[in-house]
């Protein structure tokens, strides 16, 4: 569905993605992990036609990006990080407008505009004008206005970023809603439980470059299945191990205080790139 | 060109949503125009064979149109800088040629509106100027300029005070000093020929021609039309740049 050959941006002589290669099958959840500044964002507003690359090809359903733009646009759906809704309009007329500039007639913008408010739970709350929703509301309807035009590939760049747990739970709902439908997502986020909750693979993007890519499972066991935290003045220390009992033999041998637990993505990431995702 | 009219079609939405509060913000600077420079100062005056406010009039309706359009900036800027919502613009399978046209057409709108309202206003001040689809195209020419010139400055503008900032060095006085509400005629040689490189100067010629009924001067037409190809283009410029 995606396929992306040496992608590169550079902004002056700084490059915020380097020589991207990666390609994304059909109805695939993928994950681009990385910690800030890494160049997630540059990535999807270049696939989502924002940012021209500096070099490299990008394919959406089999058009070129750059010389097919129109085409390949119609294939995709974007919710933003930030909330680019137009305050002064209400839901209803946001997700109209957004299908007429897709090109949707007036009886399918009707019928797809009340279907999609009833899927994101925003039905009631249709005709408010946008500055009264709340933060979950314009994140629903970001999500809506992207599905207005039925996109094969939904781009979501840190979908839940400013959502309490109730709202970021009931977005994954809808989003894996979305996924079984077909749709490929493509999810940009730092929220390591996020990416391994919802994503089939991972890419992890570290200084502009892809590090590590494969399924969370297999990105953890790559780490190492079982974690030994150390705690040792003041300060924790990470280690890994295949299994539980070299583990436990490795934790009976310190003098320190230590916890065994099983590794996670974050445990993964913060391996492969030797930083948290948020620092 | 069927891309142009989701963008026309938000701008109408937003301004059917404030029509009275513009209306009445509209209203307030001719108003006082016509009572200062109409009744106070102009009021025993003559200009260019008119009694003082009869000519003034279409330098307002001139002015007035002029401002409304521009501010169409404002609001791309607003939607650019604050609320991101040109992001959904650029995302969208529209040409940039399709968002200026559609964006300039809200500020002909807009402009037209303003003008509309000096209109009305004048007739309470006993200035009946009769209608002429020659004044309404003279004014949709003048509207168009300022609003493409609105679309490209927007879009090439670094910040909302970057855009504040050309009004108030470029878009003010302009207003004042193209002949809107003095005749040209008046001034020194090497002043005219300045602000005959404006093109609010053309239009206002154009607007006056029309609003008093005489030919359209043709200099002011050519000028006035290469100002609105020229604008036009380097907007759509503009925002193919924006991408970036």
């Amino acid at each position: 569905m995606i396929t992306i050959e040496g992608l590169t941006k550079d902004y002056g002589r700084t490059r915020a993605v380097d020589a991207l290669d990666l390609a994304i099958p059909k109805g695939e959840f993928f994950g681009f992990l990385g910690p800030n500044g890494a160049g997630k964002t540059t990535t999807i507003r270049i696939l989502t036609t924002l940012t021209r690359p500096s070099l490299g090809r990008i394919t959406v359903g089999g058009f070129d990006l750059v010389r097919q733009a129109r085409q390949a646009k119609l294939l995709i759906g974007l919710a933003a990080q930030n909330y680019n809704l137009d305050r002064e309009l209400t839901g209803r007329e946001s997700l109209h407008f957004h299908g007429r500039l897709w090109g949707l007639k007036r009886r399918a913008r009707i019928s797809r505009a009340e279907e999609l408010l009833d899927l994101v739970g925003l039905l009631k709350a249709a005709d408010k004008q946008v500055r009264e929703y709340s933060g979950g509301m314009k994140r629903r309807l970001m999500i809506a206005r992207a599905l207005m035009h039925q996109p094969e590939v939904l781009f979501l760049d840190e979908p839940t970023v400013g959502l309490d747990v109730e709202g970021r739970r009931q977005l994954w709902g809808l989003l894996k809603g979305i996924n079984a439908q077909g749709r490929t997502i493509f999810l940009t986020t730092h929220y390591i439980e996020e990416a391994e909750e919802l994503c089939q693979r991972v890419g992890v993007l570290h200084a502009g470059r892809l590090i590590a890519l494969d399924s969370p499972a297999a990105l953890i066991a790559a780490a190492g299945r079982v974690v030994v935290d150390v705690f040792e003045d003041g300060r924790m220390n990470s280690h890994f191990f295949e299994d539980r009992a070299q583990a436990g033999r490795f934790a009976t041998s310190l003098e320190a205080a230590a916890t065994i637990r099983p590794a996670n993505l974050e445990d993964a990431f913060v391996k492969l790139t030797g930083r948290k995702v948020i620092e | 060109m069927t891309g142009a009219w989701p963008f026309f079609v938000r701008e109408m939405i937003l301004i059917r949503r404030r029509f009275w509060k513009m209306l009445l913000s509209m209203a307030v600077s001719p108003l006082l125009f016509m009572i200062a420079f109409g009744w106070g100062l102009g009021g025993r005056m003559r200009m260019e064979g008119s009694d003082y406010l009869t000519f003034l009039v279409p330098g307002l309706m001139a002015m007035t149109s002029m401002t409304r359009a521009f501010a169409i900036s404002s609001e791309i800027n607003i939607a650019r800088f604050y609320w991101h919502i040109f992001e959904e613009f650029q995302a969208a399978p529209v040409s940039a040629l399709e968002i200026v046209l559609g964006e300039c057409l809200a500020g002909c709108v807009r402009g037209l509106m303003g003008a509309a309202v000096v209109y009305v206003l004048a007739l309470a001040f006993g200035v009946r100027i009769p209608p002429d689809p020659a004044l309404l195209a003279a004014l949709a020419l003048n509207t168009f300029i300022f609003a493409t010139l609105a679309v490209g400055t927007s879009m090439t503008v670094r910040s909302h005070a970057d855009q504040a900032l050309l009004t108030n060095f470029i878009i003010t006085p302009m207003a004042f000093l193209s002949g809107t509400f003095f005749s040209l005629a008046k001034l020194p040689a090497w002043a005219a020929a300045v602000i005959n490189l404006v093109p609010l100067t053309h239009t206002t010629r154009l607007i006056r021609a029309a609003a008093l009924g005489q030919p359209w001067p043709l200099s002011a037409l050519i000028v006035s039309l290469a100002f609105a190809g020229v604008f036009f283009f380097l907007s759509v410029k503009a925002v193919r740049l924006a991408q970036d």
